[in-house]
């Protein structure tokens, strides 16, 4: 593997004129990396909302289901919870939509999937903590007020709940945007994926990985300088000054 | 289900000492590279803290650089990149590294720094949780900082973040899988040979998955048995003792400036 | 619309004397935590537009009684019946009894996201289904009640305890209740800020508002209450008007009770 680098003798040797020529092919690459991560976000967010309002309400059966779906796919890597939902998602769909046959989607909208089920699971936790957070007496008032469920958490409940984890969420997905890098066990074109591709053909896989390192590198020290933007900001003034 | 487990490979080997070899080193690498994370992480940890502005800004740089590049990305980078950058002696000889240790090797380094960077985190934000009364207490005794903090902060810090630490120990085991992109056949790359070789995907992930969880299972009761262990004597969720905490100057997180 | 205090003394639950019937009725109410009995049998009965206030030593099941009269607890057994509706565990009933009850906390719980305005338009709009624009008019209005109109658009979290608390009484009031439930209102406060808030409650008194209040400012008692209910271990010990209640109570534990909280 190692031997087929184009091997320059010293430093001086490395051309980085070949990334320019590469540039556009990485860009794909990397849209492909941020479209990934939002839909991963998206679909983590609205589900990972779903199981924590689940478990915090403790609905009998649903809960405890929920609650061992995330403490499995935490317990194990990403890459083989790539590897299952590779396997699973044809044949599930197939199962339930298909009429038996298994139906294969292909590996990007597997991916898609994948990383928004697995995310779920982390989005999930930062919001039931959250959620434990807020005020008992807030819900009380909402209930003296006899403001509906729905209400009640459309305006009162969660918009505090994200106010305050914010930054846990930046920050988690922070960490998705980085593990959507894995998606390189399955051959599709992300960032590396089109930094590997371009190094086969062109030879250079140093000047390759290195600007893939400082792509990623500044892309997620600005986004974690947010983060420390948003936790300054977004402390929730607290309600009882004396 | 999992009798795949005791057909025979092509290489005369039982599968299910494919998963075990894979297991061997998931586990030395996890081992092996927590350590060394360890010690990394608290020395970056304690120097983020520093007083010392080169200290400071060194650890600072090196924690932006090892969080902020994905693992996959750093493995390429010890693996490929590494031996291209060294003088063309050094490079050769890394690169003629036998089988399992030329891949080892690197990811072994790449696990342990990437690690570290994460565990230096979680130290300066034991470091910080302390309260501001701890160092003003030992700089009135007449300790010199490296004393304070060897004798009285980092004790106190390193009790304090053995929960958050047990979910880097959790953490590691899970990233060595990472390692199989650059040839280690650690748990999950056996499982996925096995998979591809007799297509019982079930059995094969799913034994690689009741082995992880096992680990997972094992890493949690290690961390509640040392949190259990070196639990400072009175301390805890009382109302006393929060009170306790509070006399001692508690409450207020500290920065070294 | 004047207090009917007269008659209001004289009324059991089971009669209607004076020909008007009780807004709120409990009757032997049990509420148990476990093996502890916080309420254990209690019997109410309040008039329209009559003061209630309720005081007792900690742990009598004050608390307990008035946060289940708009179900924030429920009872186990007894009866509650609000504005003619028998609180049961549907829903519907509930929310209906809540409509009409205003509730104001001892920790406020006003919603720090929400400016004051907000805070006071959000059920209103919600529930009442009213306009934006109506709820706005009617928050105004009512913060002018309580004098704090001029904070209408700052966050709680910019606001003294005693102003914090005086918009959470303008948040229920903008319900339109027919009876409002006070658990402690001044407890939580600096001593300073007690009387602006007392002072509004003694004007939604004169306005003729059915108020049960558990609290122990007894110069508000004085004041404003038609009858004083003591309270010790779950039981109600003692009902009467509150000159005679502070002067001459007629129960031994009233009178310890008493003994302790005026100097």
């Amino acid at each position: 593997m190692r031997q087929a680098a184009g091997r320059p003798d010293a430093m001086s040797d490395l051309d980085f004129t070949v990334v320019l020529r590469a540039w556009p092919y990485l860009l794909s690459g990397l849209q492909f990396s941020f479209a990934l991560t939002v839909t991963a976000f998206a679909i983590g967010m609205v589900l990972g909302t779903t199981f924590a309002l689940i478990q915090h309400h403790e609905v009998p059966v649903l809960s405890q289901v929920v609650r061992s779906y995330i403490a499995l796919i935490r317990s194990i890597p990403l890459i083989l919870v790539l590897f299952w939902f590779f396997f699973l998602v044809p044949v599930v769909l197939g199962r339930f939509v298909g009429g038996g046959r298994s139906i294969p989607i292909g590996p990007t909208y597997t991916a898609f999937i994948t990383f928004g089920l697995f995310e779920a699971a982390y989005y999930s936790e930062i919001i039931r903590v959250g959620l434990r957070s807020v005020n008992k007496g807030q819900f009380e008032a909402c209930q003296a007020l006899a403001l509906s469920s729905f209400d009640t958490y459309r305006s009162v409940i969660m918009p505090q709940v994200l106010k305050v984890a914010s930054p846990i969420i930046l920050s988690q997905t922070i960490i998705l945007f980085q593990d959507t890098s894995l998606v390189y066990v399955l051959s599709l074109t992300d960032l590396v994926g089109a930094a590997s591709k371009m190094a086969q053909l062109n030879g250079r896989l140093v000047e390759m990985y290195l600007t893939v390192a400082v792509i990623y590198l500044a892309i997620c020290s600005a986004a974690s300088q947010c983060v420390a933007v948003l936790r300054k900001r977004n402390e929730l003034p607290r309600v009882v000054r004396q | 289900m999992f009798d795949v487990l005791f057909e025979r490979g092509l290489d005369g080997r039982l599968y299910g000492l494919y998963l075990l070899s894979g297991l061997g080193w998931t586990l030395v690498l996890a081992f092996f590279g927590w350590w060394i994370a360890f010690l990394i992480g608290i020395v970056v940890g304690v120097g983020r803290t520093a007083s010392n502005k080169i200290v400071s800004i060194a650890s600072r740089l090196y924690v932006e650089v090892f969080r902020n590049i994905p693992l996959l990305v750093q493995m390429f980078l010890w693996f490929f990149v590494l031996p291209e950058l060294l003088p063309s002696t050094a490079g050769s000889w890394i690169k003629q590294m036998p089988p399992p240790w030329g891949a080892f090797i690197p990811a072994l380094i790449c696990l342990a720094l990437y690690t570290a960077a994460r565990i230096a985190e979680q130290v300066r934000a034991g470091i910080e949780a302390l309260p501001r009364g701890q160092s003003e207490a030992s700089a009135a005794l007449g300790l010199a900082p490296s004393q304070a903090y060897r004798f009285v902060i980092v004790p106190q810090a390193m009790r304090l973040i053995v929960p958050s630490l047990t979910s880097e120990v959790m953490g590691i085991y899970k990233n060595t899988s990472v390692a199989m992109t650059i040839g280690v056949l650690e748990l999950t790359a056996e499982s996925r040979q096995i998979s591809e070789m007799t297509f019982q995907t079930f059995a094969a992930f799913g034994s690689a998955t009741l082995i992880y969880l096992s680990l997972a299972l094992c890493a949690y009761q290690l961390m509640t048995y040392i949190d259990d262990k070196v639990r400072i004597p009175g301390t805890g969720m009382t109302k006393r003792r929060r009170l306790l905490f509070v006399a001692a100057g508690g409450g207020k997180a500290r920065r070294h400036e | 619309m004047m207090t009917l205090r007269g008659e209001k003394i004289m009324l059991q639950p089971e009669s209607d004397a004076s020909g008007t019937q009780p807004i709120v009725m409990v009757e032997r109410l049990v509420r148990r935590y476990g093996a502890f009995t916080a309420l254990n049998s209690v019997s109410l009965a309040v008039g329209k537009g009559e003061k209630i206030v309720i005081c007792g030593p900690s742990g009598s099941g004050k608390s307990t009684l008035i946060r289940c009269i708009n179900h924030i607890e429920r009872h186990d057994s007894g009866r509650i019946v609000v504005d003619g509706i028998e609180l049961r565990d549907q829903l519907a009933d509930i929310n209906s009894v809540r409509r009409e009850v205003g509730m104001v906390f001892q920790s406020f719980n006003l919603f720090p996201h929400l400016s004051v305005s907000e805070n006071c338009m959000l059920a209103p709009v919600k529930v009442r289904k009213l306009t934006r624009a109506e709820a706005r008019d009617r928050a105004m209005t009512i913060l002018r009640k309580v004098r704090i109109e001029d904070q209408a658009d700052k966050y709680p979290g910019q606001l003294s305890g005693g102003q914090q608390q005086r918009v959470a009484i303008a948040r229920a009031l903008c319900m339109q209740p027919k009876v409002m439930l006070f658990d402690e209102p001044t407890s939580a406060l600096d001593p300073e800020m007690v009387q602006e808030v007392l002072d509004t409650m003694v004007g939604l008194a004169r306005d003729g508002m059915t108020m049960l209040c558990v609290t122990h400012e007894m110069g508000f008692a004085r004041e404003v209450a038609d009858r004083v209910v003591f309270m010790d271990q779950g039981t109600i010990v003692e009902e009467s008007p509150p000159e005679s209640f502070f002067q001459a109570a007629k129960t031994e534990r009233a009178r310890n009770f008493l003994k302790q909280i005026i100097r």
